[in-house]
């Protein structure tokens, strides 16, 4: 299988250090809302070349199906309709992992190996090693990765690594009709989204720009968007997102302190985890302390 | 750095079934970053254009099976073909889900008859099925072809059959089916374009 | 499409009206996107709604659904009076100097010759001048008031921006604006292509529609040109292919007028379809009609197709009126008819009328259904609850269901929208017992010959003697098909300058149609498709994607009809001496001994440029036209409301009741009966198709039923307001036909149009859903639609018909 293993840049839960010697460039997939119909092209490459299948839901009075992502939907298309000064636009956003420099998913995971954030900048769920305790939902910025009802594991988009292992543009790049999706080195994605850029300002997009947040230290999913002053326009994409500060603290501090005073405690967490599965209790003392600070 | 409640609660949960397990020696460590196997390093790959558009994209079709004798055909991953000067590899949400047509639970397998009157289908053979239909279709013709007009003219014509014919098929199928029309006499014959 | 899809990135300009073609042809339309990133085109939407397309364009406007002669009569009126004519083409290259029969008028709405009574017109006031010598008489000065250019101008300016938006519901401004993009293309070195589809086909006026933009291009000069020409962008993979294959009533393989009662006999049916030039020098092509016809009937009845029998012309069935499809279903509703066959075709969806239909469908004796998936129309007689409610047992249709295969599991070829043939390869064998189209057809024909064989009938001959020279007679291969399609030839053809010059010798595949021959030495099942397969092989497997010019030609991928020309009529892109109008977009041009460049010729190769032979070589007189005799409503387009209207009179004739709407369309009785009337039915439907699904075939595919599971109809904010109906509400929709029930989407992108003074509310019924299927089963939308067609192509209405909503 060597032919298809990529270099491991970081990976969840683990003091290991990462093997930093080979170079491979880093890749990137650019999303270009101004070329985007919104077909949903890519959503049906992405279930069939995955081989998952959604539930056949109901319309919802929109055009967004299914409706939000799921642990079998990795990527939706989010309709949004703005009028402005009598100018009605069609924002449509394909919406997924956006393949974070800093991962805030892999920095929350507890459980080794279960994300991984290879050298050419893909973050990948390995559900085998995934526990299912959701906190990789809590560390992502861009509110992506989801829980299957099925199997209680987390999955997200996985920018077809196993397509890209073989020098393959992810599926839904491959698909998308009207070539919105674009994917290659990050360099050249950007040099592209450039070109994109000087075009829609010469059609009178003023604050047309790329989005590449800082916040996250930069992405491998990125957007060409009219409006790059109001991402919030795109159905709410976060205008400065940045991973939560319970998760730097978790790294930082928390976590090897954590580690040493609760060890003994964990022999008792694993065999109710071996027992009983994930602990889903936490979920609502969570809600319920999220109530209380509230008030 | 603020921590909320919410949030310190957070990590010392997951330090508790996270980093904690991996500590006490339960953690897989043996994982192997691997990524998926890429499905199609051999799978047999079919050049075909997809049934949906006139676009007629170019698409490749890949199966299981190397095409010995033993081995069926399954069809397992479509996409589009890169070489197309039109698609150029791209397909629509329709091209991209051909896969689940191919596949479909409502394809239909066998010959089927429903009998007047009846509530059900009824699966029959080829043959029957071919023998009852030229019958009800000779007799049809030979009881209604109209070989002149009212002013004498040959019109040769067999107005009481109709045939839609399939814009979907092939021009070879289609090509033989208006070549076998026209040779019964049928004038009442139709396509998708008109519609 | 006049041109191809790949050359639609060669444009400045891209209107989308009449279609959507981001939502129906996304793979084609990316190169809408490639000319906006490659050449910095601009592109336009004009649609009753903010569709797809109209999401990545540079301007939208909206117009009511159905009034789109009036939108474009208005284009037509702004070139004129603002002088955006492209002068030495229209000159050159149209009828506009042609000098018309002094009869001709138009009156309120209605021209010369016509019979109210039988809802149609004589046409002897519809034709040129002539001269002694037969030709017509032309006035290079365009000055003389019988002249095109001056009839034309006569009735357009009637079309002023002020009633264009009355009509219309444009805003003014925004239909100025319009226009001025459009004319910016009147530049010799500025194109414009136009992406249409069945938002212009689907109307009672849908061939005028289309005419009025073919007259658009012509006085723009964007036809022949890279990047130009009127481009329809069609429906089904091989709808191009069937339709050249002619698989409908009026034609033969070829687009050959098939015969009729009206052609007393051979001679007659030859001599009116082989027309004599209309101008000295022009190439007249349809001249060739006799070896066309006589190579197919080689290709059908072989040896037993001779001189002597004319060659089998009696086999063929003469045509006594309509048989279209509306007309078949009118004729099954009368019980007129017995027997019927759906090849991959699902009518009770597909056709106006749901009841009518299958009210017709019960009364035959036998139906077969050929597919590869579950249709509603074989199980028209089964009860499905609201969806469709059926008493199987009063119903005595004997129904058969014939599985066969898909694309996937047979190889052939099919013709996209571009004309281009494309071979592809079987990939698996089809599942159960599924066999290929063709073997359905070879199957059951193979049964009836060995009948008539045995008991002998009526008039066995054609079917006895009908070539089938097949290794496999039950299994045709598509190779022999392809081959027979062709053409070859059966004696050695002799070169037309050189008697004694063999060019292709007897049992060879013929290079071309210009090699066929009217003494039966040819057999061509298909004229046009002349060379496909030839001696060199099947070239439509050809799959070198070369792209030398960089204008997206590839001449050596597939095959394109005619003659491997990815461009019709590309001599236009030449000025008359034969030099570009565009050099950097040279599609042919004249090399001084012959025609050459980036495409086949549209010309006679040694046709020089002072020979002054038209680029319009299909008619009679060379050049193109704006005045068009051969339309049933009138040589120039003109609005007409839509047979359900919210208007109660046409604005453009307000005091004459009989120019409402299409005084020629065919309206049959009881259907003239269920017409709604505005008061009860006050709103505009308009049927539709989503990208995420193709027709009634994706609802069985999983993948696109989760794209789009369930049912739904579009309103305008406004409306909904006013009816108290929310997003995601469960609405019911009913015209004079029937209803449909579905959820509602409330949105921004259908507005209130302000038509004549009233507020005009549309609603959208896209129209994928019914009861057989993965997706959430729905009522078929086509209940609603009004069963009237097209006064020429008999398309059906079902862009513009009334309907009411209410909270279901």
């Amino acid at each position: 299988m060597a032919l298809q293993s990529l270099d491991i840049a970081q990976r969840s839960a683990t003091t290991t250090p990462a093997p930093s010697v080979r170079q491979t460039s880093e890749v990137a997939k650019l999303i270009d809302v101004s070329a985007c119909i919104g077909c949903k092209a890519c959503q049906a490459a992405c279930m069939e070349w995955n081989d998952i299948r959604d539930e056949i839901g109901s319309n919802v009075g929109a055009y967004d199906n299914p409706a939000d992502l799921s642990a079998r939907s990795w990527t939706v298309m989010r309709y949004a309709e703005v009028e402005e000064n009598g100018r009605l636009e069609w924002l449509i956003r394909k919406d997924g992992c956006m393949h974070c420099a800093d991962p805030g998913c892999l920095k929350a995971c507890p459980a080794p190996g279960a994300i991984v954030q290879y050298a050419n900048g893909i973050v990948d769920f390995h559900e085998e090693n995934c526990i299912g305790c959701g906190y990789c939902i809590t560390g992502c910025p861009f509110n992506v990765p989801r829980i299957s009802k099925q199997d209680g594991k987390a999955y997200k988009c996985t920018l077809c690594s196993d397509r890209v292992a073989v020098g393959q543009a992810p599926a839904c790049v491959k698909s998308c009709p009207t070539g919105a999706l674009q994917f290659g080195a990050k360099e050249q994605m950007k040099d592209y989204a450039e070109h994109r850029v000087a075009d829609l300002k010469s059609r009178g997009f003023e604050k047309a720009g790329l989005y590449d947040p800082p916040g996250v230290g930069g992405t491998h999913v990125m957007y060409v968007l009219h409006h790059a002053d109001r991402p919030e326009l795109y159905r709410g994409l976060p205008s400065d997102p940045s991973i939560s500060a319970m998760v730097h603290l978790w790294k930082g501090v928390a976590k090897p302190l954590a580690t040493v005073a609760l060890a003994a405690v964990a022999l008792g967490s694993l065999f109710h985890y071996v027992t009983r599965g994930p602990n889903e209790v936490s979920k609502e003392l969570e809600d319920e302390l999220e109530k209380e600070e509230g008030q | 750095m603020q921590v909320s409640r919410r949030q310190f609660f957070k990590i010392c949960s997951a330090g508790l079934s996270g980093s904690s397990i991996a500590l006490m020696g339960f953690s897989p460590a043996t994982a192997l970053a691997e990524v998926r196997s890429f499905k199609l390093a051999r799978a047999q790959e079919t050049r075909n254009t997809c049934p949906y558009c006139s676009v007629a994209c170019g698409v490749l079709i890949y199966s299981m099976g190397d095409k010995s004798k033993n081995a069926h055909s399954n069809i397992i991953h479509i996409e589009g073909d890169p070489d197309n000067p039109v698609n150029r590899g791209t397909l629509c949400p329709k091209g991209a889900g051909l896969l689940d047509m191919v596949h479909s639970p409502n394809r239909l397998k066998f010959p089927e008859v429903r009998e007047p009157g009846s509530n059900e289908w009824r699966r029959i053979s080829w043959d029957e099925a071919a023998e009852r239909i030229a019958k009800h279709m000779k007799a049809d013709r030979d009881a209604n072809f109209i070989e002149t007009n009212k002013d004498g003219v040959t019109v040769n014509r067999w107005n009481t059959f109709g045939c839609l014919v399939s814009s979907a098929a092939s021009n070879e199928p289609g090509y033989l089916t208006v070549k076998t029309l026209r040779a019964l006499g049928v004038v009442a014959l139709d396509t998708q374009a008109r519609i | 499409m006049t041109n191809h899809w790949v050359d639609i990135k060669n444009a400045d300009l891209v209107l989308v009206m009449g279609g959507n073609a981001a939502e129906a042809h996304p793979c084609g339309f990316k190169w809408v996107v490639e000319a906006k990133k490659q050449r910095k085109a601009r592109l336009v939407v004009v649609d009753p709604r903010f569709t797809r397309s109209a999401s990545v364009a540079d301007y939208y406007a909206p117009l009511r659904s159905g009034s789109d002669i009036a939108f474009l009569g208005g284009v037509i009126n702004y070139l004129l009076a603002n002088d955006k004519l492209h002068h030495d083409y229209v000159k050159a290259y149209t009828n506009a100097s042609f000098l018309i029969d002094e009869g001709y008028s138009f009156d309120d709405g209605i021209f010369s010759g016509y019979d109210a009574a039988k809802r149609s017109y004589a046409k002897d006031t519809w034709k040129y001048q002539l001269d002694k010598e037969g030709y017509a008489k032309t006035d290079p000065t365009l000055q003389d008031p019988h002249c095109v250019f001056q009839l034309m101008k006569r009735h357009y300016g009637r079309y002023t921006p002020e009633l264009v938006g009355k009509v219309t519901g444009t805003p003014k401004e925004q239909f100025l604006k319009v226009c001025a993009l459009i004319a910016e293309t009147a530049a010799p070195n500025k194109t414009m292509t136009i992406c249409y589809a069945l938002g212009w086909t689907q109307h009672s006026v849908g061939t005028q529609n289309i005419r009025t933009m073919a007259m658009i291009q012509l006085l723009l000069g964007n036809m022949g040109m890279a990047g130009g020409g009127i481009n329809a962008l069609r429906g089904h993979s091989n709808v191009q292919g069937i339709t050249d294959m002619c698989a409908y009533s009026d034609a033969l393989p070829g687009y050959m007028s098939a015969p009729t009662d009206a052609d007393a006999d051979y001679k007659a049916y030859l001599e009116k379809r082989t027309p004599k030039p209309l101008r000295p020098n022009q190439m007249n092509f349809p001249q060739n009609f006799p070896k066309w016809f006589v190579s197919l009937m080689k290709a059908w009845y072989g040896p037993a197709a001779n001189e002597k029998n004319n060659f089998a012309y009696d086999w063929l069935p003469k045509k006594d009126g309509a048989y279209d499809v509306l007309a078949m279903f009118e004729r099954m509703h009368q019980g007129k008819m017995n027997g019927f066959v759906c090849q991959g075709f699902n009518p009770l969806a597909a056709v106006p009328n749901k009841k009518k239909v299958g009210d017709a469908l019960a009364k035959l004796k036998y139906l077969v259904i050929v597919d590869p998936l579950t249709t509603e129309t074989s199980e028209f007689w089964k009860d499905h609850g609201e969806f469709n409610t059926a008493d199987a047992s009063k119903i005595q249709t004997e129904v058969f269901r014939l599985p066969c295969n898909l694309f996937a599991e047979e190889t052939g070829s099919y013709t996209n929208s571009g004309r281009v043939i494309q071979w592809h390869w079987q990939a698996a064998e089809g599942p159960g017992e599924s066999v290929s189209d063709t073997e359905v057809v070879a199957r059951i024909f193979q049964k009836l010959k060995a009948m008539y064989q045995k008991d002998g009938g009526k008039l066995p001959e054609p079917i006895l003697n009908l070539t089938w020279p097949y290794r496999i007679p039950s299994k045709p291969a598509p190779e022999e098909l392809l081959m027979e399609i062709s053409g070859k030839a059966l004696g050695d053809v002799f070169d037309p300058k050189d008697k004694t010059k063999v060019i292709a010798k007897a049992g060879e595949q013929l290079a071309g149609f210009a090699q066929l021959r009217d003494d039966g030495s040819t057999a061509c099942g298909n004229w046009i498709y002349g060379g496909c397969y030839s001696q060199a092989g099947n070239l439509t497997a050809r799959r070198d994607n070369a792209d030398p010019s960089g204008l997206g030609q590839t001449l050596n991928w597939g095959f394109a009809w005619p003659a491997n020309r990815r461009i019709i009529y590309n001599r236009a892109s030449c000025d008359p001496a034969g030099k570009p109008w565009d050099a950097s977009r040279s599609v042919i041009k004249w090399l001084g001994d012959k025609w050459g460049g980036n495409d086949v010729p549209d010309m006679r190769p040694d046709a020089a440029p002072d020979e002054g032979v038209g680029p319009f070589i299909m008619t009679p007189e060379g050049v193109a036209r704006l005045f068009a005799p051969a339309l049933a409503e009138g040589p120039f387009p003109e609005h007409y409301e839509p047979f359900e209207t919210p208007l109660d009179k046409n604005p453009f004739h307000p005091g004459n009741a009989k120019a409402l709407n299409n005084p020629a369309a065919r309206v049959y009785k009881g259907d003239m009966e269920v017409f709604g009337k505005a008061k009860d039915y006050p709103y505009v439907g308009t049927t539709y198709r989503l990208t995420e699904h193709y027709h009634f075939w994706s609802k069985h595919v999983a993948i696109n039923a989760v794209l789009q599971p369930e049912q739904f109809v579009e309103i305008g904010e406004e409306l909904a307001k006013e009816k108290g109906i929310a997003g995601g509400d469960r609405v019911k929709v009913s015209s004079m036909r029937g209803h449909i029930k579905a959820v509602a989407v409330v949105t921004k992108r259908i507005k209130a149009l302000d038509v004549d003074g009233k507020k005009v509310h549309t609603i959208g019924i896209p129209i994928h859903w019914g009861f057989k299927g993965l997706a959430k089963p729905g009522f078929i939308a086509n209940t609603l639609t009004p069963f009237v067609g097209d006064a020429n192509s008999q398309t059906p209405e079902f862009k513009a018909f009334l309907v009411n909503i209410e909270k279901a």
